[in-house]
């Protein structure tokens, strides 16, 4: 189902890697997708530059198929509660701790920034305990 | 004008990388962190590679006075461990493990019109005003806040 796919791991990273890179050179802004979203939802300002970002996100997976990408996924209806409980988790931590995936995970490594590395290894290692907990129900 | 087209641009690259990279799927991301289970390194692969590229764009970006299409470059200017920066990951990592969906990801899947990125994104979305509400109360700005101006004042790190 799900198997290693390190090549097209590689280049889809690099592409992500590509558009932090040019994020920074032209505009001057950190490609970290919870503090875009965030400055586009409750910063009073600054917010055309935040908002274009989100819309080439949501664009990028309608115009998949013209660049061979696959499609975005569509996840069965089941288990909303959780969803809800876990995107509500996620938007706060995010804030919350001034970063997730990308503008600690990808950006901060890449800047070499201690707070950011500390907090990709935070989030990690409690999303990897969670998983545990859920899946095999170590401790629970 | 040219700042927003360059924005949607990247954000365009940015949700190509994430589906090509696989990591639009939330079972992928699960698969990374289900250590104990069949383990699926991609993730590790997508951070790799992404890093690599970025760390020479930073590099670039860094040998410039000023970005090209902005006025100045807004680099995270903090240095210090603090406790929201280590309980924000945690909260953060739960939502993450519970799903496997982090906020990039959600928004790129947010296209595929599926009743649990629906739901996912609009319990994110309170997560973070919730957050932006706690945090006025507790500085006590609520009544005479200037979020923008507070923003400013404590760059985020992502």
């Amino acid at each position: 189902m799900h198997d290693f796919t390190p090549l097209s791991g590689l280049i889809g990273g690099a592409l992500i890697g590509l558009s932090a890179a040019i994020l920074m050179v032209l505009s001057g802004r950190l490609a970290g997708v919870s503090g875009i979203l965030g400055g586009a939802l409750t910063s009073s300002s600054d917010r055309a530059w935040r908002i274009a970002f989100i819309a080439g996100l949501i664009v990028a997976a309608i115009v998949a198929p013209l660049f061979g990408a696959p499609q975005p996924a569509r996840l069965a209806s089941s288990n909303l509660g959780l969803f809800a409980v876990a995107g509500l988790l996620v938007g706060f931590g995010s804030r919350m701790g001034n970063g997730c995936t990308s503008g600690h995970g990808v950006c901060g490594f890449a800047r070499l920034s201690s707070r950011s590395i500390t907090a990709t290894l935070v989030f990690m290692g409690v999303a990897v305990a969670t998983v545990a907990i859920v899946h095999h129900g170590f401790g629970g | 004008m040219a700042l927003s087209i360059a924005s949607f641009v990247c954000g365009l690259v940015f949700g190509l990388g994430l589906l090509i990279s696989g990591m639009t799927e939330p079972a992928k991301v699960l698969g990374f962190l289900d250590i104990f289970g069949a383990w699926d390194a991609t993730l590790a692969f997508v951070m790799a590679g992404a890093v690599a590229v970025s760390s020479v764009g930073f590099i670039l970006a860094r040998r410039r006075s000023a970005p090209l299409l902005a006025s100045s470059f807004a680099w995270p200017t903090r240095r210090d461990i603090d406790a929201p920066l280590v309980v924000g990951s945690a909260l953060f990592g739960v939502g993450w493990g519970l799903c496997g969906i982090c906020p990039g990801p959600a928004l790129v899947d947010l296209a595929g019109l599926s009743a649990p990125i629906i739901v996912f994104v609009a319990a994110m979305v309170l997560g973070m005003f919730g957050y932006e509400l706690w945090q006025r109360n507790i500085t006590g700005e609520a009544a005479t806040s200037t979020p923008a101006g507070a923003a400013a004042a404590t760059p985020s790190d992502g």
